[in-house]
């Protein structure tokens, strides 16, 4: 798509959602509504793929998907491509809503959200999980394209279990001086949150050097068990290969359940 | 102001803060922190994030808040295990401290119902047993996330602490309104190496 | 818990409790060595916990373990936030934590020892803290430093002169040490030793005299109404 064309674009509201259905014992996905520029593509039997038919999402966009996973499914979301910010006409917004039944099982790993220069955004996620309900889920936040700064990002991420608060973060990005107790000089910023637990590391004996029984941590990743149900892995990097390559080792240390 | 929160704020309060450096010195042991500027620096990025969810908190344990909801909300917004463990292990002692200095049936009940709360709580709780504000408690709460690490600074690295305090004296507190979420993955990622650190001047 | 007494951390209110025992003094004066050595001694006649300040933390935790004197479950680290005395004597609420924990871990315990770290002639220990202080200077830091005093050296309820057997090799006169620790503790006792070479029988049986003293005076006829009993002690 021409620069041209990314100018011409107007600010979209956008409104995308993915369901599951428990039917004979097996997963369907009885709904896929894809809402531009949120195009969804199912490209296996539980997994669906984003693809991006607009550029942006563009400052005035606001952009939503909604998943909900029906107790005993499984549903697995990822992109096509990594998400390019642009800044357009005042702030942009991406949500994601998510909830996953008794049972369930959700895996969200799209590809990473690029905030290039002059973009002002906003990422949330509300993830509520039932029961025994397990999920994965990847956040990778890469400041600006090759040679930017990058423009400025909020994000939010609120996640609960059973009722009960697992996480809750929010991250500012570009909006003031670096520090070296937040981010340091790490242009990129990743987490995986799973519902593994990480207790079990040591006990298995698989585990790399830099493990102990209650997390890990390496060069700029660190695998931290939380209070509640679950497992976070974060990471800082300088691009986006050695963050990805950081999130692997750590969820390299909290072996499958 | 209530002279109960003068001793609430003193850093000579006897209730064990001064062994904690909030991260500062495994930030030293890897250079991250060597000088005034990058002080400041870090200062200004814990206030701004540990420092506005201590200030959120302490601020509604103060105006009544569910001591027992506010935990649970603290623990969500603590990832690290090694900063959860030191934030209950300060509130601990602020507790233990506190109710033989104000003895109080808010702060038994508080004992009774979480033995080792997040310091905020327990510093919220005494702030409004002591008669101070909730804005008092959440500036109080700040004060706190940034003069420890500071005064880590001063003995780590043997910085004039005149100078140090006049960085502290600049810093904007955050205004201690709902419940901030501000996480900082240095912090996190300090304190859990921190932790596994063989050589330990500090607690956290 | 309840809210019947000044602290349901049961504060140093000598009820029932272990009796804790500090032992202080200047850097490389043989604490920990002592400590050890008194953990070899009394093991086998008291309930025993150990909280070190080492101020490189883990460092004296990790030689009384490999000494294997005692249990190491039993022995708790409290980092000092490089300020040994602080955290014995101005805020003690780390290592009065510590001592707790480990009454409640494994009490009744009938001896509690707080090893401070390593610090200058003024550290004492807050009376808040420990009810029994040992205060160890070793011959090689020069037989004036009794005569030049300090709280540790008078006010100590026992002062320890170590590694007696190096005094020819510094030329330190325990004749003179002796007379002019006397002369500032007003009859306080003082023991002569070298830990390292003939073990600490000497301070061990101060120790066992003063555990016993403290189980008499707070078990019998000093209920106050207390409410849960801590467990006596095990009388040698």
């Amino acid at each position: 798509m021409s620069l041209a064309a990314v100018a011409a674009r107007r600010a979209m509201r956008a409104r995308a959602e993915i369901a599951t259905t428990l039917s004979a014992g097996r997963t369907a996905l009885t709904v896929l509504r894809s809402s531009p520029p949120l195009t969804l593509r199912q490209t296996g039997p539980v997994t669906v793929h984003l693809v991006s038919t607009a550029a942006g999402p563009l400052g005035g966009d606001e952009l939503e998907l909604d998943l909900r996973v029906a107790p005993g499914t499984t549903l697995e979301v990822g992109s096509i491509a990594s998400t390019l910010v642009l800044p357009g006409e005042g702030p942009s917004s991406m949500t994601v809503t998510a909830h996953v039944g008794a049972g369930a099982s959700l895996r969200f790993a799209p590809e990473p959200t690029v905030l290039a220069d002059g973009c002002d955004h906003r990422m949330a996620v509300r993830l509520s999980l039932d029961g025994d309900a397990r999920v994965w889920w990847r956040e990778e936040v890469v400041m600006g394209r090759y040679g930017e700064a990058g423009g400025r990002c909020v994000t939010r991420f609120d996640a609960t279990a059973g009722g009960r608060p697992l996480l809750r973060q929010e991250l500012e990005l570009g909006t003031g001086p670096c520090s070296p107790a937040v981010l340091g000089g790490a242009r990129c910023v990743g987490s995986v949150l799973t519902t593994r637990p990480c207790d079990t590391a040591v006990a298995d004996g698989a585990v790399a050097d830099g493990a102990v029984a209650d997390g890990a941590v390496a060069d700029g990743v660190v695998v931290m068990p939380l209070a509640g149900p679950g497992t976070l892995v974060q990471a800082l990097a300088a691009d986006a290969v050695e963050l990805r390559e950081r999130l692997d080792w750590g969820l390299a240390q909290v072996p499958p359940s | 102001m209530t002279p109960g929160l003068l001793l609430l704020t003193d850093s000579r309060l006897p209730a064990g803060s001064h062994a904690h450096s909030g991260g500062m010195e495994q930030a030293v042991k890897e250079g991250l922190v060597h000088d005034l500027a990058s002080l400041e620096s870090f200062l200004a990025g814990r206030l701004r994030t540990a420092g506005a969810v201590a200030a959120g908190f302490a601020s509604q344990a103060c105006a009544g808040h569910d001591p027992v909801e506010l935990d649970a909300e603290l623990d969500a917004r603590t990832a690290s295990p090694a900063q959860r463990e030191a934030a209950r292990t300060q509130g601990r002692l602020l507790l233990r401290v506190a109710r033989r200095i104000w003895p109080s049936p808010a702060l038994e009940e508080l004992a009774g119902r979480l033995p080792s709360p997040h310091h905020p709580i327990a510093l919220g709780v005494t702030a409004a047993v002591v008669g101070a504000t909730p804005r008092e408690a959440g500036a109080a709460a700040a004060y706190h996330a940034v003069t420890g690490p500071a005064t880590a600074a001063v003995r780590l690295l043997g910085l004039d602490p005149v100078a140090v305090h006049r960085v502290l004296a600049t810093l904007d507190l955050p205004s201690p309104d709902g419940l901030p979420a501000a996480s900082a993955p240095l912090l996190d990622l300090l304190a859990e190496r921190h932790r596994r650190s063989p050589v330990r001047l500090f607690v956290s | 818990m309840g809210a019947v007494h000044d602290d349901v951390h049961h504060a140093p209110d000598g009820r029932g409790r272990a009796l804790r025992l500090g032992i202080g003094g200047p850097v490389g004066s043989g604490k920990t060595a002592l400590t050890a050595a008194l953990c070899r001694a009394l093991g086998g006649s008291l309930r025993l916990g150990v909280v070190t300040n080492d101020i490189y933390t883990t460092e004296d935790a990790d030689f009384l373990r490999r000494a294997g004197v005692l249990d190491p479950e039993r022995i708790l680290a409290v980092e000092t936030g490089c300020c040994p005395h602080t955290a014995i004597r101005d805020d003690i609420a780390a290592n009065v934590d510590a001592v707790e924990t480990l009454e409640e871990r494994f009490g009744p315990l009938d001896l509690v020892i707080v090893e401070s770290g390593g610090d200058n002639l003024t550290a004492t220990f807050s009376r808040g803290l420990v009810d029994r202080q040992i205060f160890v200077l070793d011959v090689s830091g020069g037989d004036k430093v009794p005569r030049k005093g300090g709280p540790g050296v008078t006010s100590a309820d026992l002062l320890v002169v170590n590694k007696t057997d190096l005094a020819p090799m510094v030329g330190a006169d325990l004749g003179v040490m002796d007379r002019d620790a006397a002369a500032v503790r007003q009859g306080k006792p003082v023991l002569f030793t070298s830990v390292r070479t003939e073990g600490a029988a000497e301070v061990a049986a101060w120790v066992t005299e003063q555990v016993h003293e403290w189980s008499h005076e707070h078990e019998h006829g000093h209920d106050h109404g207390h409410g849960h009993d801590h467990g006596h002690p095990v009388h040698a």
